[in-house]
């Protein structure tokens, strides 16, 4: 079925593609929708959940909360929502305030459109705690028609500029492989060479080099270039470093009251760290002399890098200079690393990186101990608000498995490519340093994310790139969901698109019904640095209806975001997948698959033909099955570094790009028609079509027979086959679209008709046809493929056997 | 004065000879007369006289004539005083009673012979001339006992009052004017027993066998003809050369007066004072009556004696000799003595002297000695009259002896009896300048040709030139003898130490070849199969050349192909001549790849300069001194034969807490800095562009050195580390896989927090205690383990060190120590006044050639071997010697010990192989060969010794030892060794003489004044102001001195510069290094190896400070001064070219300090006039002398 333009599922909405569901046969059936006293505006849910999107950055996967626990658990999918603290919103000015709060020690809520003000007290009410508050003084005016933004239905998202602490500019610091082929070398010092360009004259960058040694460049030095280096196998406590970086205070003797630290202190940090318009040359030259690792590589060997002391070293010195300041560490690694401790492979080219076979036979003799490194280093970064960035650039693995934590608790990015001399690796670095209409860098930093919930509800835990910061409170639940028992998360790095997901769980007792009309309601206080080294909070209070679901399951279950739903338990699922066994994650989520059909699903028992879900359910199923089949839950054919990174971004995209994750895109264009979005099905792949493949990460252009035949033969060179030259070009122009706002970039593949790369595309079809059921094919229905998988159909065969079976 | 003794310098020479021969043995006898035992009748005429008056004659045959002599004049020459009063007083025998007292009142004369010394002022000059010549014999020692002795033995003596009478006067005398005239005398025979028996061997065996008394004196005339001259000279030229002349006249006077002593006494007083006078009368009969008559009547009661003692050398002449001598001393004396000496008495000492002498000597030492005495008596007889007297004298005297040598107090207590012995004239002593002197005239003129077995070299401080022929240059081994014994009994015997002295690398003179590198291609040098020796002109080759049998193991071994060579009728292969291995002593071998590391042909070296950038060494201007230097420097590295660029490539590491490195690759527009603060875990950050190509990387260098000091310009670091430093240039050559040598510039102790951190432990308190040893250790084991590891690796440290307090050398010197480095310490730094000698030091050692990465292995014949070794290096086992890096100025000393017999037919050889990489990073083998003779008599093991090698051997025995006794324990040891070789000799090689008489070997005649002065180095007798540092230092840049080096680090050359001869390049003559031989109007310098000091007298004329200093008056003169003014006048030129011709010849530049007498610094320099009693408690010659000759009594009987 033809479903609603409800998502943007593509960055750019003009190509007007949509998404093909998997009955493509049915009409779209006419959505039920409650205007349960939902803003006026609101035609559908459809249009109400895309509203709350693009003003809050917020999706849940129930937009009418079942009123009980137990209702709720009945749900199967918990009552969650995606998170985008940062969302764009050009049409929202700030506020040069700071936000009211709760007086209550406990709450601190901030005031919010759902309050309820009384005027002429100048009191309001908390929604969260219902404490009575004053209003400040500086509010002695407002009135029903003098309202301060913070209490306009439309500013339920608002951001606020403090003025807190001194602002301390923008910290990068390179943390560079030595250990590469010149070449990538020298692409990379060019990349870096340019970064610099786009950085803000008054940020502050440092430099560290790595290879067998490590080494920390002082910028600020004439006429001799000075770094201090390290041994790469050994493991430095923080104290250890800031020692040897000369980076303590020396012990300032007391002269008669006359301190003499505020002068210093400029000068122990800023050696090694130095605004850009100081040392830009310094650093460009710098750059520009960087040489390949010399210390010999003797045939059969691994160059001996040592990533894990590099990174170590790099924590440690921010954290010793400033800590709780916006930073990004951001290290650029060519390969493994082979030495001391985060070592992930020996220096034997003999003995490969492990394999996921490896680690399953748990043969993976470093990773354990590679990932406590990183995981302590991590969280030592995370503690100071810093970030790290890992752009991994190598044909083979490097480690990123185990370095995966650096990035996914503090909110840095991971690129993975295979070679810094890239346009995929060149335009992705160069897209971390881009600006948004303000002409502002999209980064924040340090961020906290606090959580408020009505009393009806409590927080179960987050899923993304963040950390507990442990802050317990009432509306704190026990059972966790991802990361809980915390109501507060620390986000060291995010940008617009960063998101979170944040799952809850309904506490209110069956026997204590909510009075119609109740809603519930969710604060989303976000407080972070921004790249202007503002502070701002920003402040989300969202409400949704609560609803009986005895007699109100129909409301409840046309309010189900799907989507969301579906992201959701994928993002559940895929957390699992870092610690539980691939069978088990899957088993769980055919379970809960199961269940939520046997929930809401309309059938018969134990007939599976009479089976049928409703339309706000229709695609859910379909979502399940690309998410089992998806790199995110399956190894097969993945290495393990590849996982990690697949994961990595899946844990942090929005729901729109989650989606392509889970469910690539495909369009076909032909001289039938205009471009069209095709079912993600091998029946798509036909002889006179071009194929655009959109799934993140890749993006596949796949020629069919013909086409690909008669390109070789030259017919878009001749000028009366001018058509043809167009049709070849549409798919490119569409790919260069996505290209050009995706961050990572994804890899860019060119194919046709049996071409070893058609195999990304043949990969992520549905195998509706296969050798083994090739004598059922139509005239004219595309390529089989040649796999023992599941067709989308016999799994849903299945599926609706187990629903409907009075055994289960 | 001054003009006689250099005139007798020059007779002696000449005469010894002749004498020699006559002389009949090379025994320099110091007659230790009764307690005067050290009148050696020998040739000390002082004895002599003192003996011969005595005992002597009894005794000894060849003495006899000596002794009878002596006793004719002994009372006057000799004792110059107090030896020859006393003897003549005692008639001899009773003498050796004497001695007991005299040791007591021993003491006592010691200071009070000082204390005569300024008086004497003029008088010294004389007896400096006079000193010399007793040198030849150990006489001096004895003399000096004598004195005590002397004066006691005189008062026991008592008895032949008419004896005693004379010395007391003679005794005063000689301080006054007297004893310096019969010192002389004295000398002057002792010179020419030097001479004698340097010039040519065999006469010099003779020479010394001759009884000192006699001989000498015999011989002394024969300096006759130098006589007259050499009186004048000595006056005239100082003290220095008028020893010759001096002791003969003495030594006449002494012996032909023995009855007139009395009348000596004043004679040789006379002398002294009247010199000039009596001076021409001696030389007018010494000269022409002397060779014959002289020695003809001298000797004839000596050969007698000779052909018992020494036996040998029955001295045909030497009868005679004593005779003339006797008789034209006596003349002399009696001219001019009587005269000149009387003033003196007259004025005042001599008649209460000797009245006091006479008199009271005799009860009062009676009272004390007196018992001893009378046995002595006894059991002279037994022995000879002398020996015997010296017996008795000995037992009687160690009680008194052991109460006086340490106890001046006696001396005190008995007043009556110190005055005489202060009398023992140093100038009849023997003295190592007279000894130099002789050496130098009678070899110095011809080429020492090696080809002979067993033959002794040069003297170190002599001139020669050296044709190869077969056995290495004495440059490269000496050996302590050149006659081992064939037994081990014998060995242990004589207790010699058998040892040789190598310096495998030594640098030559332009007129020596240096070593022919012999190629052998890939098949390498020829060896022997079994113990590996390398070919050399020893091996014999058998059955017609093809096979060769190992002089050092008899295996016989395959020629190779290759290498064979037919042999002509006398079995030596044809082509001898055209091999080196085959026809020289000192050769190289190209090794092959065999003898390399790990198989592999070696990198050429690196030098590494590490710099200390801490506070201390930035604010005084030493970093920004080192940069500047090294700019230059760095163009003169060593090139390593006729490369066109040095191969040696360099890195550059500053360091204060932490290590920096610099990258100065020549593609970098300006150098990298490496800063590693990991010290605790050192490691080198960088490979490519540490060490570099000094042309190719010029400029960046050249911005480097002017980086470093603007950049820490400012710093505030006090700390610095060091283990850490040695660390990361070690590591850095394990990375580039050379050899190489660190060059760090340190300032301070560090007590950063790092491996090999120290503290500060220096403690004076424990000197003197069992713990003292612990000042030498070093505190931790840790740099002994980085030593190793750098040893392995071939990488050598210098250390040049800046401390301006306690920064424990000990421990910091063992890397270098052990890696063959050297040591270069300059306290309390100053730019303005230690530059030039810090930046000469660097430019010298930079340049210098240096062999890496080396193995010495020492290869003997069968029956001894190599058991011991001495010197900067490493061992892993017992035979290697590791050497990370050894240069042209380090020395190893080896001591052998035998493990079989030898046999006198074949000799034992030496082979010395050198592995090692040159500076151009060739690997080498370097083989010195040597052999000696082997001997059944002891008496050719005598014969043949060197003292300036055996000295080098016992100083760094001794100072080894020091780190594991108590110093007190070492320096008895020594004693008691040295005592041992001298009673062995006495005992089997002397002819028989009075036990008071002290008798020592021509060769070991220095024995006695150069142990003293190794017993009173700083390390062994540290004064007060020696720091702990300086003890260590000193101690580990002895262990590798070579054998010039310790001869002038131990006994300091003092030159008169107010005697210098502007317009002619030789140097003016050394003096002995006593306060007395100083004159308040003159200059001298002294320069000990490390030091030059410019000692300015009180009355020096104002032209002379104005023509050297540019001021006008002593007053304005600075201490501070670290050079010469460079002023236009002939005498500052000259002055300033001996300077540097002294700095040219020393492997270290001399730190130059202006000492103005009577000056704060004045005590600096007295501490190097090592006669005279030191300010910590060191024993003068004369004192040491006496004690020696009692420990040799007690040991003989």
């Amino acid at each position: 079925m033809k479903y609603g333009r409800s998502a943007s599922f593509l960055t750019g909405e003009n190509q007007g593609c949509q998404r093909y569901g998997p009955q493509t046969g049915s009409s779209p059936s006419s959505c039920i929708f409650w205007s349960l006293n939902l803003s006026d505006s609101m035609a559908t849910y459809l249009e109400f959940i895309q509203q709350n999107e693009e003003r809050d950055g917020v999706r849940f996967s129930w937009n009418v909360w079942p009123s009980s626990r137990l209702e709720a658990t009945r749900m199967v999918v918990p009552l969650a929502c995606l998170l985008t603290p940062l969302k764009e919103r050009p049409d929202l000015p700030p506020v040069q305030y700071e936000p009211v709060l709760c007086s209550r020690p406990t709450c601190k809520a901030v005031l919010n459109p759902l309050c309820q003000v009384d005027y002429r007290a100048k009191l309001w009410a908390c929604n969260f705690c219902f404490q009575r508050n004053q209003f400040p003084p500086a509010y002695a005016g407002i009135s029903e028609v003098n309202q301060p933004a913070e209490l306009m239905p439309q500013f339920s998202t608002i951001d606020y500029i403090v003025q807190r602490g001194p602002q301390t500019p923008l910290i990068f610091l390179y943390v560079v492989d030595t250990c590469l082929e010149e070449e990538d070398l020298q692409a990379l010092k060019e990349s870096l060479q340019m970064s610099l360009s786009l950085l803000h004259p008054d940020a502050l960058v440092g430099l560290i080099t790595f290879g067998r040694m490590v080494q920390v460049h002082e910028l600020s030095c004439e006429g001799i270039s000075k770094s201090y280096v390290f041994r790469g196998t050994k493991d430095l406590t923080a104290k250890q470093i800031q020692d040897m970086l000369g980076l303590t205070r020396p012990a300032v003797p007391v002269q008669q009251g006359r301190p003499l630290q505020p002068q210093e202190q400029p000068v122990i940090s800023s050696r090694f760290l130095q605004p850009i318009h100081k040392i830009d040359m310094n650093l460009t030259d710098l750059l520009g002399e960087l040489q390949r690792d010399p210390w010999p590589v003797t045939q059969g060997k691994r160059p001996l890098r040592s990533t894990g002391v590099a990174l170590s070293i790099a924590v440690g010195l921010l954290e010793g200079t400033f800590p709780n300041t916006g930073a990004r560490i951001m290290l650029f690694t060519g390969g493994p690393p082979t030495q001391g401790p985060g070592m992930v492979v020996g220096d034997e080219l003999k003995t490969p990186i492990r394999s996921w076979h490896d680690i399953e036979k748990d043969n993976a003799r470093f990773m354990k101990k590679a990932t406590k490194h990183y995981e302590t280093l991590a969280n030592r970064t995370a503690a100071n608000g810093h970030c790290i960035d890992i752009y991994a650039c190598a044909l083979d693995q490097t480690g990123l498995l185990e370095m995966k934590c650096c990035t996914n608790l503090t909110g840095g990015h991971m690129v993975m490519g295979d070679s810094f001399n890239t346009s995929l690796f060149k335009q992705t670095f160069q897209r971390v340093f881009s600006k948004d209409f303000n002409g502002e860098f999209r980064m924040a930093f340090g961020a906290s994310l606090d959580v408020k919930t009505s009393r009806e509800l409590k927080i179960g835990g987050a899923i993304g790139p963040c950390i507990s910061l442990n802050a317990k409170g009432p509306c704190v639940s026990e059972n966790e969901l991802g990361i809980g028992g915390t109501c507060q998360w620390k986000i060291c790095s995010l940008d617009p698109n960063t998101t979170l997901a944040i799952y809850f769980e309904v506490v209110n007792q069956h026997n204590a019904p909510i009075p119609q009309g109740g809603r519930g309601a969710v604060q989303f206080v976000t407080q972070y640095q921004h790249s202007s080294t503002q502070k701002r909070i920003r402040v989300t209070t969202i409400a949704r209806n609560w609803a009986d679901a005895q007699n109100q399951l129909q409301h409840i279950e046309a309010a189900f975001d799907q989507e969301a739903a579906a992201v959701l338990m994928a993002r559940l699922g895929v957390y699992r997948a870092e610690t539980e066994e691939g069978p088990d994650v899957l088993r769980w989520l055919d379970r809960q698959l199961i269940r939520l059909c046997q929930k809401f699903g309309q059938y018969n028992k134990d007939d599976p033909n009479s089976f049928r879900l409703s339309d706000s359910f229709s695609l859910y199923p379909q979502f399940m099955f690309h998410l089992r089949r998806s790199p995110f839950l399956q190894v097969f054919n993945n290495s393990p570094d590849e996982s990690s990174y697949y994961r990595h971004h899946f844990a942090r995209q929005d729901l729109t790009q989650s989606l392509i994750m889970i469910q690539p895109i495909l369009y076909s264009y032909s001289f039938y028609g205009p471009p069209e979005p095709v079912l993600l099905d091998s029946s798509s792949i036909l002889a006179d079509r071009i194929l655009l493949m959109d799934t993140f990460f890749q993006i596949v252009i796949y020629l069919g027979e013909t086409i690909a035949q008669w390109q070789k033969a030259g017919y878009q060179d001749m000028p009366e086959y001018e058509n043809f030259k167009h049709l070849l070009q549409a798919p490119l122009d569409d790919a260069q679209e996505i290209l050009q706002t995706r961050f990572p970039m994804p890899r860019y593949i060119n194919t046709e008709h049996g071409g070893s790369q058609a195999r990304f595309l043949l990969s992520k079809v549905n195998p509706s046809q296969t050798h083994n059921n090739l004598y059922a094919w139509g005239q004219e229905s595309g390529s089989p493929i040649l796999t023992d998988d599941v067709s989308l159909q016999v799994f849903m065969d299945h599926l609706k056997k187990l629903a409907v079976s009075s055994a289960a | 004065m001054t003009s006689m003794p250099g005139s007798e310098m020059r007779k002696p020479r000449g005469l010894p000879r002749s004498h020699d021969a006559c002389a009949t043995s090379g025994f320099c006898r110091v007659g230790c007369r009764g307690c005067q035992g050290l009148a050696a009748n020998a040739d000390v005429a002082e004895r002599p006289g003192g003996t011969s008056g005595g005992s002597g004659r009894p005794g000894n045959r060849k003495r006899g004539p000596a002794r009878e002599r002596s006793r004719g004049s002994s009372g006057v020459s000799d004792r110059a005083g107090a030896a020859g009063v006393r003897l003549p007083g005692y008639g001899g025998q009773q003498m050796p009673g004497v001695p007991h007292s005299q040791y007591g009142v021993y003491n006592g004369p010691v200071p009070g012979h000082q204390q005569p010394a300024p008086p004497q002022g003029p008088l010294r000059t004389p007896p400096t001339s006079g000193a010399p010549p007793p040198t030849s014999g150990a006489p001096l020692p004895v003399g000096q006992p004598a004195y005590n002795q002397f004066g006691q033995g005189d008062v026991q003596n008592g008895i032949p009052a008419s004896a005693v009478q004379m010395q007391r006067p003679s005794v005063s005398q000689p301080f006054i004017p007297g004893s310096t005239p019969t010192s002389i005398s004295q000398l002057s025979s002792f010179q020419q027993y030097g001479p004698s028996p340097t010039s040519a061997q065999q006469l010099t065996n003779h020479m010394a066998r001759m009884t000192i008394g006699s001989v000498p004196t015999s011989a002394a005339p024969p300096a006759g003809l130098g006589y007259g001259p050499s009186t004048s000279v000595s006056p005239a030229s100082g003290s220095f050369t008028a020893t010759g002349s001096g002791l003969y006249t003495p030594y006449s006077s002494s012996q032909g007066p023995p009855p007139a002593s009395m009348t000596h006494g004043l004679p040789p007083t006379s002398l002294s004072q009247g010199v000039p006078l009596a001076q021409p009368a001696f030389s007018g009969l010494p000269l022409s009556m002397q060779r014959l008559p002289s020695q003809g009547p001298g000797y004839a009661p000596p050969p007698s004696s000779t052909g018992i003692g020494p036996s040998n050398y029955p001295s045909t002449t030497g009868a005679p000799r004593p005779s003339t001598m006797q008789s034209p001393p006596l003349s002399g004396q009696a001219l001019a003595g009587l005269p000149a000496s009387q003033p003196n008495h007259l004025s005042s000492p001599p008649p209460p002297q000797q009245a006091m002498s006479g008199p009271h000597p005799g009860p009062p030492m009676t009272g004390l000695q007196g018992p001893p005495p009378p046995p002595t008596h006894p059991s002279q007889p037994g022995y000879q009259i002398q020996q015997n007297g010296s017996f008795g004298q000995v037992r009687g005297s160690q009680p008194n002896y052991g109460g006086a040598y340490p106890g001046t107090p006696n001396y005190g207590s008995q007043p009556g009896p110190p005055p005489p012995p202060k009398r023992l004239d140093p100038d009849s002593i023997p003295s190592p300048i007279q000894v130099i002197e002789d050496d130098r005239n009678n070899r110095g003129s011809e080429p020492f040709v090696t080809g002979v077995r067993g033959q002794v070299p040069p003297l170190v401080t002599t001139n020669f030139l050296v044709k190869d022929q077969g056995n290495t240059s004495p440059r490269y081994i000496r050996c302590t003898s050149y006659n081992i014994p064939c037994t081990s009994d014998m060995a242990k015997q004589s207790q010699v130490p058998l040892a040789a002295v190598i310096k495998p690398l030594a640098t030559l003179p332009t007129e020596e070849t240096p070593p022919y590198l012999v190629d052998h291609g890939e098949s390498g040098p020829i060896r022997c199969n079994r113990c590996k020796a390398y070919m050399c002109p020893f091996m014999q080759f058998i059955e017609g050349g093809r096979r060769f049998q190992c002089c050092f193991c008899s295996c016989v071994t395959e020629v190779p192909p290759h290498y064979f060579q037919h042999l002509d009728h006398t079995g030596k292969r044809v082509d001898f001549y055209d091999r080196p291995e085959l026809s020289l002593g000192s050769y190289e071998f190209l090794a092959t790849v065999d003898y390399c590391k790990n198989n592999k042909f070696p990198n050429p070296p690196a030098f590494i300069f590490m710099i200390d950038v801490s506070y201390n060494a930035v604010k005084s201007g030493l970093v920004r001194l080192i940069c500047e230097e090294l700019k230059s420097l760095l163009d003169y590295l060593p090139r390593g034969g006729n490369l066109e660029e040095s191969a040696i490539r360099v890195g550059f590491v500053t360091y204060n807490k932490v290590l920096h490195f610099y990258n100065v690759k020549s593609s970098l527009a300006q150098p990298q800095m490496m800063v590693v603060s990991d010290v605790a875990d050192m490691f080198v950050p960088l490979l490519d562009g540490f060490l570099v190509n000094v042309n190719e990387s010029r400029t960046v260098i050249a911005s480097l050195l002017d980086q470093i000091p603007e950049m820490f310009a400012d710093t505030r670091e006090t700390e610095t580390v060091f283990a850490p430093v040695i660390q990361a240039g070690l590591d850095a050559l394990k990375a580039a896989e050379c050899a190489g040598k660190l060059f760090i510039f340190h300032t301070s102790l560090p007590i950063a927090e790092a491996p090999g951190k120290l503290k500060n432990r220096d403690d004076k308190k424990l000197i003197n205690t069992d713990k003292e040893k612990t000042l030498f250790q070093p505190q931790t084991n840790f740099y002994n383990n980085l030593a190793k590891d750098c040893v392995a690796q071939g990488c050598c440290v210098d250390l040049f060190l800046f401390p301006n307090q306690y920064l424990d050398v000990a421990t910091l010197g063992v890397v270098t120590y052990q890696t063959g480095g050297s040591i270069y310490k300059y306290t309390y730094f100053q730019l303005e006044t230690d530059q030039e000698r810090f930046l000469n030091d660097l430019r010298r050692d930079v340049q210098k050639e240096v062999g890496f990465d080396a193995v010495m292995r020492v290869r003997t014949s069968t029956g001894i071997r190599a058991t011991d070794f001495f010197g900067a290096f490493y061992m892993s086992n017992t035979t290697d010697v590791e050497l990370a890096g050894l240069d042209c100025d380090k020395t190893i000393t080896v001591e052998f010990k035998h493990d079989d017999k030898l046999s006198e037919d074949s000799g034992a050889l030496l082979q010395c192989a050198l592995l090692y990489t040159s500076s151009a990073g060739q690997r080498r083998l370097r083989i010195h060969n040597l052999s000696l003779n082997c001997c059944t008599q002891l008496a050719d093991l005598y014969r043949n010794c060197e003292t300036d090698t055996l000295i080098n051997y016992l100083a760094k025995y001794a100072y080894r030892g020091v780190l594991n006794n108590p110093v007190k324990t070492v320096r008895d040891a020594l004693i008691n060794q040295c005592a041992q070789i001298l009673a062995c000799y006495r005992k089997n090689c002397a002819s028989p003489s009075s036990a008071g008489q002290l008798i020592l070997p021509e060769c070991m005649k220095l024995l006695p004044v150069y142990l003293n002065c190794v017993l009173k180095s700083d390390v062994l007798q540290p004064g007060p102001e020696v720091s702990t540092d300086d003890r260590a230092y000193i101690r580990q840049l002895v262990t590798s001195m070579d054998v010039a080096e310790t001869n002038v680090f131990f006994y300091p050359r003092l030159l008169p510069l107010t005697k210098v001869d502007v317009d002619s390049d030789a140097l003016p003559a050394a003096i002995r290094n006593s306060e007395e031989r100083l004159s308040k109007g003159d200059m001298y310098l002294l320069e000990n190896g490390l030091n030059i000091f410019v000692w300015v007298g009180v009355n020096v004329q104002q032209g002379l400070i104005q023509n050297l200093f540019g001021v006008s008056s002593f007053s304005q003169i600075s201490n501070t001064m670290s050079t010469l003014p460079i002023l236009e006048n002939p005498f500052s030129k000259k002055v300033r070219s001996i300077m540097d011709m002294l700095q040219a010849q020393r492997s270290r530049y001399m730190k130059l300090i202006i000492v103005k007498q009577e000056d704060k610094f004045e005590m600096l320099f007295k501490h190097f006039l090592v006669e005279d009693k030191s300010m910590s408690g060191g024993a003068s010659y004369v004192d040491f002398l006496c004690h020696m000759h009692k420990e040799i009594r007690q040991l003989l009987s």
